[in-house]
């Protein structure tokens, strides 16, 4: 059980840290103070409550996918329904969090980064609600890919800032938010998307994500009346997945699986898998599994999954591998493609390309469950977001009759 | 003795503050940086200071950053930069910082690339994303080697903060000028001198000024009351804008270092 980390320092064993430039150290210990005492405030946690449930929609049903179930010929799969949330995904329960908290610090502004432009406009749309300005750093490759999420953000008064730098996408999207922060923190706060970076926002984002595990225990004890044997969750930087796990992490029999982007290959540059193939290295403030070179140079990396496309993860995840409580594995770009489809087509659920990564593992002949196991699957989001982009893939425009008839 | 500790020790004989040149190994290519380490001295430079190129330069703004993603794109790897600084020492004598990323430092195991730039003829590092806290277990090597860790103070750094700067401190303190990434600013903070003045005495380390200062005037009005003075982004773009137009960058960069050197030398 680690409900006891990170330390002091933002460390979980070996991993974690706070590796950043001097000049970002007061506003690190700014936002730890001021998240220790929110923490501690039960009138922040019934304000971000009531949001939660008034506002994002929760409780999120743990929904039993029982032709899922069937066709897979195993035990039962629960879909915990985090695409439900308001604005499609996990990423609301965490951006009301710390949207809550940077009110509470007085700032002005909001800053975040975003790859699926999921978290961008998750925090878009806190930002919103409560009167924020707020801007996303976004990489040209995703705005691209991820249009409808651009024309949303927008819609939502945000202003959306290109990155043009590197690989165009979620790492770099991140530097510029984090250079930023660096000249802005006065009056700004930086809304991270995942359990990513330096102490303390791995803790924090995992906090404000738990509220998904504490949820599918409950509700799995009232359901089934014993605990799942397996929870399976996407991972990109982590925080849908921890969110899914910490609540079970002393339940010793609850294996926990974090499936990762194999993109088209094992090869350096051809996945964004970090915890399968990556090894212990520092990026954007913190020590974990990375993927970069023998000269500790960044690599590249690919997912059709925009949300995954990212070549770190979380400390705590990676301290969660080192110690052998987590299994992790990778799932390529084509699997998960075809379970989009599947999914959608047996179960009138669209998947966002992420967890259509977590719903392909357990697709594999290999992974398949007994009849008397229980698995809970964390459905991310939904993938409208990824509508054009798996259309054009698929082929669905032109298989439309209306087209064929011309 | 260190190299830092030896010039730094002769000009506050001379009551001279040192210029210090930021410049990325390998961009545009090795030949340049090798040619401008060479002459550097004569142009009137007290140390160097070597950009170790690095895919995600976090504290950097939009030049340095351009300059990196140059020489990665042209190949360099951290043995390429190790070499030039070992072909350099051919015919400098400087004292010679490295530039680099924890990232890179921590991949390729502290004590190893302790090892490996001392070996090279490097003095001393300064490594912008890595905190006093999170250096405490490299300043007992840097020390047994007689490597010089530089540490990071900045116009927001809390005075408890400050003092463990100041404990650690070894060759020269590094005092970030503004708030913010690397870049060059029309002009500095009203206090700066104020700042540094403060600093400086709160430690006998030498204290040097980095970010921001672009040009001559600036350079020699932080001269005034700083023991160094650091220059980075603006010899960057100078090569950079030199390069394009098919110029030679490593002129570009000792001319204007010498127009640095002469500000800074004599700064009244
Ligand atoms: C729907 C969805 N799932 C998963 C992720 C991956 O992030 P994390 O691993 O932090 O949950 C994203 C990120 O954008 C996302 O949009």
């Amino acid at each position: 059980m680690n409900a006891e980390l990170p330390d002091g320092a933002g460390y979980f064993g070996g991993f974690g840290g706070r590796f950043v430039p001097e000049t970002l150290m007061p506003a690190l210990h700014q936002l730890e103070h001021a998240y220790e005492e929110a923490r501690q405030d039960e009138s922040f946690q019934k304000e971000l409550d009531y949001y939660l449930r008034e506002y994002a929609g929760r409780p999120s049903p743990l929904y039993l996918a029982e032709r899922f179930s069937e066709r897979l010929g195993g035990g039962k799969v629960y879909v915990k329904r985090e695409d439900l949330n308001h604005t499609g995904a996990h990423k609301i329960n965490n951006t009301l969090g710390q949207t809550l908290l940077a009110l509470r610090m007085g700032k002005k502004r909001v800053i975040a980064e975003t790859g699926a432009g999921q978290h961008g406009l998750a925090t878009a749309t806190a930002a919103a609600m409560f009167g924020l300005s707020c801007d996303v750093y976004m990489g040209d490759e995703d705005i691209r890919r991820q249009k409808p999420n651009v024309l949303k953000m927008r819609l939502l008064g945000t202003r959306i800032m290109p990155v043009h730098t590197g690989a165009k996408t979620l790492k770099d999207a991140t530097n510029e938010a984090l250079r930023d922060w660096m000249a802005s923190f006065e009056d700004t706060y930086y809304v991270l998307g995942s359990v990513v970076g330096p102490h303390p926002y791995p803790m924090m984002v995992r906090d404000f994500q738990s509220i998904i595990g504490r949820e599918a225990r409950r509700q799995i004890l009232e359901k089934e009346n014993r605990l799942p044997d397996y929870l399976v969750a996407c991972v990109g930087g982590g925080s849908n997945s921890i969110g899914l796990f910490h609540p079970f992490l002393g339940d010793e029999s609850v294996r926990m699986l974090a499936v990762e982007a194999g993109g088209r290959g094992s090869g350096l540059g051809e996945h964004a898998a970090s915890l399968c193939w990556g090894a212990p290295g520092v990026l954007h403030g913190s020590k974990s599994y990375i993927l970069q070179d023998e000269d500790g140079q960044t690599s590249p990396v690919h997912s059709l999954a925009p949300g995954l496309d990212y070549p770190g993860v979380g400390p705590e995840l990676s301290f969660l591998k080192s110690t052998g409580r987590l299994q992790c594995d990778a799932v390529t770009d084509q699997e998960a493609l075809d379970a989009f489809r599947f999914f959608a087509e047996i179960e009138g659920i669209i998947p966002a390309l992420e967890c259509a990564h977590a719903i392909a593992y357990l697709m594999r002949e290999e992974n398949r469950t007994a009849e008397d196991e229980i698995s809970i699957i964390c459905m991310s989001g939904r993938g409208d977001k990824d509508l054009f982009e798996v259309g054009e893939i698929l082929g669905l425009d032109s298989s439309e009759p209306q087209e064929d008839e011309g | 003795m260190n190299r830092i500790d030896a010039r730094f020790q002769q000009l506050r004989e001379a009551r001279q503050a040192a210029f210090i040149p930021f410049f990325t190994a390998g961009d545009p290519d090795l030949d340049v940086s090798l040619r401008i380490m060479r002459a550097a001295e004569d142009a009137g430079a007290d140390l160097i200071e070597l950009g170790f190129p690095f895919s995600d330069p976090v504290a950097d703004g939009p030049t340095i950053q351009a300059s990196y993603a140059r020489a990665l794109a042209g190949g360099q790897r951290v043995a390429d930069v190790l070499d030039l600084v070992r072909r350099a020492r051919d015919g400098c004598a400087l004292p010679i910082v490295a530039m680099v990323s924890y990232s890179i430092v921590f991949k390729l195991g502290f004590e190893n690339f302790l090892d490996r730039a001392l070996d090279a003829g490097l003095d001393g590092a300064t490594i912008p994303d890595l905190p006093v806290e999170e250096a405490a277990e490299l300043f007992g090597p840097a020390d047994e080697r007689d490597f010089r860790l530089v540490c990071f103070v900045t116009p927001a750094t809390t005075s408890s903060r400050v003092a463990m700067a100041v404990k650690h401190a070894r060759g020269f303190i590094y005092y970030i000028s503004v708030r913010g990434i690397t870049g060059e600013r029309s002009a500095l903070p009203s206090d700066l001198a104020e700042q540094i003045q403060q600093l400086k005495a709160a430690t006998s380390v030498p204290v040097a000024v980095g970010f921001g200062v672009s040009t001559p005037e600036q350079a020699a009005g932080v001269a005034m009351t700083a023991d160094g003075v650091i220059v980075g982004s603006a010899i960057v773009k100078r090569m950079a804008q030199a390069a394009q137009e098919g110029k030679d960058a490593a002129d570009a960069a000792l001319s204007f270092i010498r127009q640095l050197g002469v500000a800074v030398k004599d700064p009244r």
